[in-house]
């Protein structure tokens, strides 16, 4: 059987799965669509946020920043992954006391103000947006190679199935699929991982082989890989290589965004307990840190694999031989990903031979850097159903959290600006066709900005978790833990740190990411070294001194609000949730 | 509710349960793996040095360990001030 066939047969059956699933579980109330009536385990539940969580941006993009960017990518790694210490000690349990289905409902009840609760829904679709903008990039790699078409078209179909996926189910149809697909993807990513680092190192654990010796040389792997880039001009893996104040700034940016992402958030809302609120947060970070503990190993290895494939010989001996990527079919991979458009390359010295070297001027062989753990398994010449397995992981990971943040998008929409605002008296149904026409309407801008994405997959979305943390975060943790914050400083604070970030962004990625209308680059920042996936944490440094300062120059909130505050504080109590 | 100051020194337990977790947090990620990284250059690991284990395994597992650290403190402490669910 071929590959194409095989890959359609593993990622139909998935998709049934998945389908089977959203129909036996469909959502029939309003409040089952939001929050699955409640009835959630807490391993359940973390199994289900940690699906929700891990996107194409962890699953498709991040180890191939990895591989290129080595010790420097380890932003994501801490960022991603601390926003759970701050979720589970800062926010999750008292959300779950105050007991409301959505994050601008929080802030608009915290702060007794309806222009709170409608600037949180602003701050809210805006990050959730730019968040699917970075899933699209991610849905078009994976669809153009599975059905060997090129980005666009891969993108187009990725789309469409995305918005018939989100639409069929709720909350409840979204956590019992998200289980199985969480699953899935844990499957396809650690299984080609083990495979490999048994090849290159003999340890089955990628997480310890990537410290152990490589069988190739007897030398640590990273001092191996370090001496193959080193022969071929390219900079050091180990070492750090961006400034210690963007790698620094860019991590408590990820690390705050995490813990101000509305659609993980809602996660929370639906456990039965406080106390499993926070068990939750530590369920979900373990089963993210299976797929993020083995991400280092995946993206290390796969750089050494794509050398060594370029390098037949060494990287001190002769490049590969043209003729052998146009025919050899251990190179069937190239050629397949040509096809994309992702891969390219060119014999511009014309002699017979692909260089892959540093100096852009001799360099033969342009990867787009999202292709890397897709094209991994093909790389290191797996079986056929591991390859399929992967395509289909990395859908499962994009589709999960596409669906999510529909969710919240939709719910925002519908639940916070229709019915809590604009038309208190919608049916029940009205309010699922408003939700529904939300999601297509994000799918077609989140696509037509998918076609010339602001970065690669794991970049736009940090930008996303840039524009949470400079709007959403602060407003949520003030809300709990300072009860001084008052209408007027909650709104001022947010309306700073989302209005500074976002025109920060802009600058540099282009207005509303369209390309070519940015004035400054992330090479040659506007301030310091400061790049524009970094500055989400100044822009929550904003918030927090606009709201303290307003704030205290303005009168303090009311009574019944601080009571509510000392109320949320306490566990006992907790009812189910209730709709405004 | 329960009374005021007993509500008000459960909250201030938690404060500092919060803090002594955070500031191992960001001693692990910020400290060790970017800022005192150099100073851990030393301790070779692997190919490379602690500093670099600690920002790609080291703080993952770290945070694990505090988060159910947490959640184990916090629900014995809910039930001492009679405040669990």
């Amino acid at each position: 059987m071929d590959q194409f066939t095989l890959n359609l047969i593993v990622v139909g059956a998935t998709f049934l799965l998945y389908i089977g699933i959203a129909i036996w579980a469909r959502a029939g109330s309003t409040s089952e669509f939001y929050a699955a009536g409640r009835g959630v385990h807490p391993i359940t539940n973390g199994m289900a946020t940690a699906a929700d969580w891990m996107s194409a941006a962890s699953f498709i993009s991040m180890a191939g920043l990895i591989a290129f960017l080595g010790y420097d990518a380890s932003a994501y790694l801490m960022g991603w992954t601390g926003g759970y210490v701050l979720l589970a000690l800062m926010l999750a349990p008292y959300l779950r006391k105050f007991g409301k289905y959505t994050v601008p409902e929080f802030i608009g009840d915290r702060f007794y103000s309806p222009t709170a609760r409608m600037v949180a829904v602003v701050c809210l679709i805006v990050a959730s947006v730019t968040y699917v903008i970075g899933q699209m990039t991610g849905v078009g790699v994976a669809f153009s190679r599975f059905l060997e078409v090129d980005n666009a078209t891969g993108l187009y179909i990725g789309a469409g199935i995305v918005f018939l996926y989100a639409v069929l189910g709720g909350m409840k149809g979204i956590t019992y699929t998200q289980v199985a697909q969480y699953v899935v993807l844990i499957i396809a990513y650690t299984i080609p991982a083990v495979f490999i680092s048994l090849q290159l190192t003999g340890n089955p654990i990628p997480a310890l082989g990537l410290f152990s010796e490589a069988k190739a040389t007897g030398e640590p792997v990273l001092t191996t890989l370090n001496g193959m880039l080193a022969d071929l001009g390219f900079q050091s893996y180990t070492e750090q290589h961006d400034t210690t104040l963007n790698m620094f700034l860019f991590t408590v940016s990820l690390m705050i965004g995490t813990a101000g992402l509305p659609h993980v958030i809602v996660r929370f809302f639906t456990v039965p307990k406080v106390a499993d609120a926070r068990y939750s947060a530590g369920w979900a970070l373990v089963f993210i840190a299976l797929l993020y503990l083995t991400a280092p190993a995946v993206g290390a290895m796969a750089r050494m694999n794509l050398i060594a494939t370029f390098y037949p010989n060494g990287t001190t001996g002769e490049a590969v031989a043209l003729s052998d990527i146009q025919s050899n079919e251990n190179l069937d991979w190239v050629r397949n990903w040509e096809k994309t458009g992702l891969l390219k390359f060119e014999d511009k010295n014309g002699d017979g031979r692909i260089q892959y070297v540093a100096d852009a001027d001799a360099n033969e062989l342009t990867v787009n850097r999202d292709i890397m753990v897709l094209a991994n398994p093909e790389i290191a010449n797996l079986p056929g159903w591991v390859i399929a397995l992967v395509a289909a992981g990395g859908l499962a990971a994009a589709l999960s959290t596409a669906a999510g943040l529909l969710l919240a998008i939709s719910s925002a929409i519908s639940h916070d600006l229709i019915k809590g605002q604009l038309n208190p008296n919608i049916s029940e149904r009205g309010e699922l066709l408003a939700a529904r026409i939300s999601m297509a309407v994000a799918i077609a801008v989140a696509t037509y900005l998918g076609l010339n994405p602001p970065g690669f997959a794991a970049q736009t979305v940090a930008l996303a978790f840039g524009i949470a943390a400079a709007s959403l975060f602060p407003a949520l943790m003030m809300g709990i833990f300072v009860k001084r914050i008052n209408n007027k400083g909650a709104v001022a604070g947010m309306l700073a740190g989302l209005i500074v970030t976002l025109v920060y962004i802009f600058l540099h990625k282009g207005w509303f990411f369209l390309p070519g209308t940015n004035s400054f680059s992330d090479s040659d920042p506007l301030l310091l070294s400061i790049k524009s996936t970094s500055f989400g944490s100044i822009g929550a440094l904003i918030n927090f001194i606009v709201a303290y300062v307003v704030s205290n120059a303005t009168e303090e909130p009311p009574e019944e609000i601080q009571e509510l505050v000392e109320s949320i504080r306490i566990p006992k109590g907790a009812g189910a949730a209730t709709a405004h | 509710m329960a009374d005021k100051s007993s509500s008000n020194a459960y909250w201030a337990a938690n404060i500092r349960l919060i803090r002594l977790c955070l500031i191992i947090w960001a001693l692990v990620s910020f400290g060790f793996g970017i800022l005192l990284r150099p100073m851990l250059s030393g301790i070779a690991v692997g190919g490379t040095d602690l500093g670099f284990w600690f920002a790609q395994q080291g703080s993952i597992l770290v945070f694990l360990v505090l988060i159910f650290f947490y959640a184990a403190r916090m629900n014995k402490l809910d039930r001492e001030y009679g405040v669990e669910e």
